[in-house]
């Protein structure tokens, strides 16, 4: 079992890193955008399927990222002393001093991961340490995403508004306009990909990824054994945040454009649908179902573009109701019943509630002592 | 008109935007507190509410043609939501947040249908005669203020709702039940009370009042596909202020972040004043993470 996952694991790999190959242009691009949305739902996977926090805001540590490669790249595709057109436009004379950092692309960089991290960290530790959790913190994450919107649309002449920044030439030196420049960044979302989920699945095997699971099922028993949840979750949050950061930034980067309608209140629940239909508690599922989901938005929306709420909605109804854990769910559950058919499970090993084990652990040592005396 | 004018104008505006919040968060405090259920589909039984008064404005004239379609609205949203209550909800339970994905699904449907129905523009529901024109106060500090008909029977509409839901708590037997699937829903089960009723009726009641705040909306705005979705992450903003369940807490919630929010528009545009609400609620919630009403309990984990 384990083997054949690994084996479909590195088939997957070669055939995202052959792509090149075998894809016309416009189909790279697609996919190219889809692994940098893969990214996230990693980040989505590792909060929600392990430590059971609900994020319906995760669009805005996307749009941090996004827009603080894209304020850069903005700023090089300018000639000296120009200003953004969106700035020309709203009659500003200079740029604003918080877009100056944004010249450097180290900078830059380091923004795009430092800003979504930290602001996930933070709203993560406001609210975690009160013990806001569950649904309360997906709520007011949603509240978020959307109260991040109206900011950006409506901060104009510093952020282009709803039309968001796009315009883009260079970056680090290249023209990003070369065909050949595609395929590099496709293979660098690739392996940035590949990193992102092998940390993930190594960060999944450590204690932390231990505690977070034992957090997910049993948040009170993790405190009374003498454990601190909240820096635990802190951290979760921060690192999908960071995951969604690089994602908007790759994003960023590959489609040339990132305005607010990509980063509001129904995007991010799409983005948590992703993770939902791949299988919420599997690394691999989560990546899957961004790319189905993401291929049947496009060819559904552009086939007949009403349909797409409703499939969307038919989706959610669906995941939810009938394989809660997703396709990855799916794949896992049926062998096993097969193999049910072959091994029956013995009564012990089922287990039941800790405490009916224990008990029965009890009564049966009692019985073994007075059978001693 | 007076410094204290505009300030009392915002202040009116203000309430009146709380009656419609309080109208839409009341359903929601009521399920969630209840049944510890986030019904995503929530501000889309505005929207139906707000359609069918539309169409019972186009088909039944006269002047109490209105309050004919509070009553259609009422009747249509709650038969709807108790509908999504057997179909969807009740198979999810102990599952809050999948229950909110799943509603959320419904509510794309529900939108996805208004616009094929009804087309993506807004209709308009005319506002009967009676509710045409306004108070005008002419003297005194609040000279120059205008407080329009329909903006006061909205005001009225969430006064005589609120009231009638809490005499249906406190004095009825059904509100008995409530009550005590509320408390303890294990107890109630063990001492009889059927409790997929009760949670059936609750979810209809809730639902309807959000089709009267539907209503309610269609006098002063268009009805469009998407009005539930603006509305419902400020009535989600309610009941994580007002506290679980509970019916005061809505209330003063929505006061609250109705006042709050008409009082930042007056040094601030629309849009900050938004954030500046969210940034205040995440304030107020290191202080009171259970919100206004905290209902005491002993057990471990809720909510």
């Amino acid at each position: 079992m384990v083997r054949l996952k690994v084996s479909i694991r590195i088939v997957c790999l070669a055939a995202l890193a052959l792509a090149p190959f075998y894809l016309s242009d416009y189909h790279l691009s697609l996919l190219g955008r889809y692994l940098a949305l893969a990214v996230l739902a990693l980040g989505l996977a590792l909060i929600w399927g392990r430590a059971g926090i609900l994020s319906l805001g995760q669009g805005v540590f996307f749009g941090l990222g996004g827009y603080a490669l894209a304020m850069h790249l903005k700023l090089v595709s300018l000639g000296p002393g120009e200003l953004p057109d969106f700035m020309q436009w709203s009659g500003l004379d200079h740029l604003p001093w918080w877009w100056h950092a944004f010249q450097r692309p180290g900078l830059a960089i380091v923004a795009m991961l430092l800003l979504p991290a930290l602001a996930a960290a933070g709203l993560a530790w406001l609210l975690f340490h009160r013990r806001v959790g569950g649904v309360y913190f997906a709520l007011i994450t949603q509240a978020l995403a959307l109260a991040f919107t109206t900011l950006l649309i409506s901060q104009q002449p510093y952020t282009g508004g709803f039309n968001g920044l796009t315009g883009f030439t260079t970056f680090l030196g290249f023209s990003l306009l070369g065909a050949g420049v595609q395929r590099d960044l496709y293979w660098v979302t690739v392996v940035i990909l590949t990193a992102a989920f092998l940390f993930s699945s190594w960060l999944f095997r450590t204690k932390f990824g231990k505690v977070l699971l034992a957090i997910r099922d049993g948040e009170n028993r993790v405190r009374f054994l003498g454990y601190n949840a909240v820096p635990y979750k802190v951290a979760a949050f921060a690192l999908s945040g960071l995951f969604a950061g690089i994602a908007g930034g790759l994003f960023a980067l590959q489609v040339g454009v990132i305005s607010p309608a990509m980063l509001g209140v129904v995007p991010s629940i799409e983005m948590v649908v992703w993770v939902a239909v791949g299988g919420r508690e599997s690394l691999f599922g989560a990546v899957l179902g961004t790319l189905l989901v993401n291929l049947g938005k496009d060819w559904i929306s552009s086939a007949m573009p009403n349909l797409w709420l409703f499939g969307m909605g038919l989706l959610f109804i669906l995941v939810v109701m009938v394989f809660p854990q997703g396709l990855c769910g799916l794949a896992e559950f049926w062998p096993r019943i097969l193999l049910r058919f072959h091994h029956p499970i013995e009564p012990e090993q089922k287990g039941g509630s800790g405490l009916h084990v224990a008990s029965a652990a009890y009564a049966k040592s009692c019985e073994e002592g007075r059978g001693a005396e | 008109m007076g410094e204290s004018a505009v300030i009392a104008g915002q202040a009116f505006n203000g309430i009146s935007v709380a009656s419609i919040l309080l109208l839409a968060a009341l359903g929601l405090a009521l399920s969630f507190g209840v049944m510890n259920v986030i019904n995503m589909a929530h501000g889309e039984m505005l929207m139906v509410g707000g359609y069918l008064s539309y169409l019972t404005c186009k088909f039944v004239h006269g002047p109490f043609a209105f309050l004919v379609a509070l009553l259609i609205a009422f009747a249509g949203a709650s038969l709807l939501g108790g509908l999504l209550e057997v179909s969807v909800i009740r198979w999810l339970y102990g599952r809050p947040l999948d229950t909110l994905l799943a509603t959320w699904g419904v509510s794309l449907i529900l939108q996805q249908g208004a616009r094929s129905i009804f087309g993506p523009i807004g209709v308009e529901v005319t506002a009967p005669e009676w509710l045409n024109g306004s108070i005008s106060i002419e003297h005194g500090a609040f000279a120059g203020m205008d407080l329009p008909y329909v903006r006061l029977f909205i005001i009225l509409l969430a006064v005589v709702v609120l009231s009638l839901v809490a005499l249906f708590i406190a004095r009825t037997r059904w509100g008995l039940l409530l009550r005590a699937v509320h408390q303890d829903r294990e107890m109630s089960e063990a001492l009889g009370v059927n409790t997929s009723r009760v949670d059936l009726m609750v979810f209809a009641l809730g639902t309807g009042v959000a089709g009267l705040a539907g209503s309610a909306l269609a006098l002063i705005a268009p009805v469009t596909p998407t009005v539930g979705q603006s509305y419902i992450v400020y009535a989600f903003l309610v009941v994580i202020l007002g506290g679980l369940g509970s019916l005061l807490g809505a209330a003063l919630a929505s006061l609250l972040i109705g006042l709050f929010s008409a009082g930042a528009q007056i040094f601030m545009g629309v849009s900050l004043a938004d954030v500046l609400l969210l940034v205040m609620v995440v304030l107020f919630i290191q202080f009171r993470p259970k919100g206004i009403v905290v209902r005491h309990s002993r057990a471990l984990g809720e909510a």
